[in-house]
């Protein structure tokens, strides 16, 4: 192995690394940059990489013209809603599924298999009615309760489950453990890494959704944190684009946080939904 | 494992059915009644048989739905697996800044499309963005309507579903990519093999199995797209990015059409269970080899 080449090929290869990343960054910075510019330096052509009078007079004008806390307090509390139950349902589901016998099993599991198969998108016409039918439209509970079960939740605790002994089963209700204790004090711990991969993942979807969200809700009162900052650009003349920035820029920040803080979660969500099932 | 009591297992079980039954199981049922009828939300529901599959078969919709989705869907797999595997192949390596470059094309998966559509709509921007910026500087005349031209809006959706979507390709890859035995690399590299060599006989082998996951996977998540559409083009120029989602939804709740908008539910939830049987059958015989 020749050294000099092996040093040309290595700053070749961390050149097209920087590339790389340049390419995913960008549109981020870009963004950055752009909430802090005047609307006359956005519009203005050429236009110049870096604010010449940075401001956070956008920020300022977002907060001032949206209920953000509203926005935020709502799409927190349906992620982390819908994060919870579809955890919680899915730990007695699952336990059921991978160490009790009894009559239907097979039915039981059948059917939450086959609905691996609906999403939103195909179930949306006729729920929409449905909540609407009992006054559930423009609310919270009527965002969570569709996504309160998860399907491939309830099939990975199940998985995860099976590869727990017996015999620890066994010896805790020897113990006189009731089956709620075995499930949520026993269990739960023991399938800690495989929950907080399901929670973060179910979190950060929820949290991001648009297509919910904006078929159930008609007004602040239960719209989230996406479809507001959709809105302020449907809304405005179209080139206020310092303004969607900015907003942009709070929506995108607590899902790139949760990213930074659990990368290594949210990637053993996705591998594991890739060969789980 | 006997239950300790008999009633057990079905209380354990009766929260994740009953709402598995009220919101997927009945949603179903009442989809494909209500596509018997025509129905604005407002008046009552009239019966009128298959009528609404009839015109949308024969207006056309249902054909140009289909084959924009499809061909959309299909730039995004492609897309999204060249990148997936070419970026897979060289971030597969030790060292701080490679983690880092993966870590940077993964968060586009994490970030919301709402963020990633207003993100490129501003890049895009026909006066302002930076791309007809770019474009303006270094080849002159007007840069394209990227979004505004029909020709083209279908393929700069598709572009920015790509930028979105190659962490998912990237991920599974590199994870693919630990199945590769090292020893029979190193042999064939001692036997004087180039690296395309190595990559066509001994890497591409082992990923079949990846490869095969991720494209349909991704061919099922791109039928579904409807975000970045709403957001980016509202289906337009002249209806060239008018998916399945975004079709169904414009006939709910711009158009009022609740029976036809069913009725194309349906026919996208037909699409979607051959696709997935095929993915079935694909990986049953991958297996069987």
């Amino acid at each position: 192995m020749n050294r000099r080449r092996m040093g040309f090929r290595g700053w070749l290869g961390q050149g097209v690394l920087c590339a790389v990343a340049l390419v995913w960054l960008f549109p981020y910075l870009w963004m950055g940059l752009t909430s802090l510019k005047p609307l006359g330096e956005i519009i203005s052509s050429p236009t110049a990489l870096w604010p010449k009078q940075p401001t956070l007079a956008a920020y300022r004008e977002v907060f001032r013209s949206l209920p953000l806390a509203r926005y935020f307090f709502n799409t927190s509390v349906m992620a982390l809603g819908i994060a919870a139950l579809q955890i919680t349902l899915a730990l007695p589901a699952g336990y059921a599924l991978a160490k009790l016998r009894f009559r239907g099993k097979r039915w039981a599991f059948g059917l939450i298999v086959a609905t691996l198969l609906v999403p939103a998108q195909v179930r949306f016409v006729p729920v929409f009615s449905l909540l609407a039918s009992v006054g559930l439209v423009n609310t919270l509970s009527g965002l969570i309760l569709p996504f309160g079960v998860s399907a491939l939740g309830t099939f990975l605790v199940r998985q995860a489950l099976l590869n727990v002994p017996d015999s620890q089963i066994e010896a805790a209700r020897m113990d006189g453990a009731s089956e709620l204790y075995i499930v949520y004090r026993l269990l739960a711990p023991l399938l800690k890494p495989t929950l907080v991969s399901l929670f973060l993942f179910s979190f950060v979807s929820h949290w991001n959704d648009y297509f919910w969200p904006l078929v159930l809700t008609t007004d602040d009162h239960a719209r989230t944190l996406p479809l507001a900052i959709a809105l302020l650009r449907e809304q405005g003349t179209g080139v206020r684009w310092h303004l969607v920035m900015a907003g942009n820029v709070i929506l995108s920040l607590p899902a790139l946080a949760v990213f930074a803080a659990a990368q290594r979660h949210l990637l053993r969500a996705v591998t594991v939904r890739g060969f789980g099932g | 494992m006997k239950p300790s009591r008999r009633a057990d297992p079905y209380w354990m079980l009766l929260p994740t059915l009953l709402l598995l039954f009220v919101f997927f199981v009945y949603p179903l049922i009442m989809l494909v009644e209500h596509s018997l009828f025509s129905w604005d939300l407002l008046t009552p529901a009239r019966y009128v048989g298959l009528a609404n599959y009839r015109s949308l078969w024969r207006s056309g919709d249902l054909w140009q739905t289909f084959t924009t989705t499809l061909s959309m869907s299909l730039a995004v797999v492609l897309g999204s697996m060249a990148a997936g595997l070419a970026l897979a192949l060289l971030l597969d390596r030790p060292g701080r800044l490679a983690a880092f470059v993966r870590s940077a094309v993964f968060s586009a998966y994490v970030v919301s499309w709402v963020s990633v559509g207003l993100l490129f709509l501003w890049l895009l921007d026909a006066d302002s963005g930076i791309f007809s910026g770019l474009w303006r500087t270094f080849l002159g005349g007007r840069a394209p309507h990227w979004l505004g031209d029909p020709s083209l809006a279908p393929w700069a959706v598709a572009g920015v579903t790509v930028w979105k979507i190659t962490g998912y390709a990237l991920v599974i890859f590199l994870s693919g990519l630990q199945d590769v035995p090292p020893s029979i690399l190193e042999a064939a590299e001692l036997d004087g093999a180039t690296a395309t060599k190595r990559f066509l006989s001994v890497t591409w082998p082992f990923l079949r199995p990846t490869t095969l996951f991720v494209a349909t996977t991704s061919l099922i998540a791109s039928f579904q797209l409807f975000d970045v559409v709403r957001v980016m083009t509202q289906g337009g120029p002249v209806r060239s990015t008018t998916v399945f989602v975004y079709a169904i939804y414009e006939q709910l709740f711009l158009d009022l059409r609740v029976g036809r908008a069913s009725a194309e539910a349906v026919v996208f939830f037909v699409i979607l269970l051959l696709l997935t049987g095929v993915q079935f059958l694909l990986f049953r015989s991958e297996e069987s080899t």
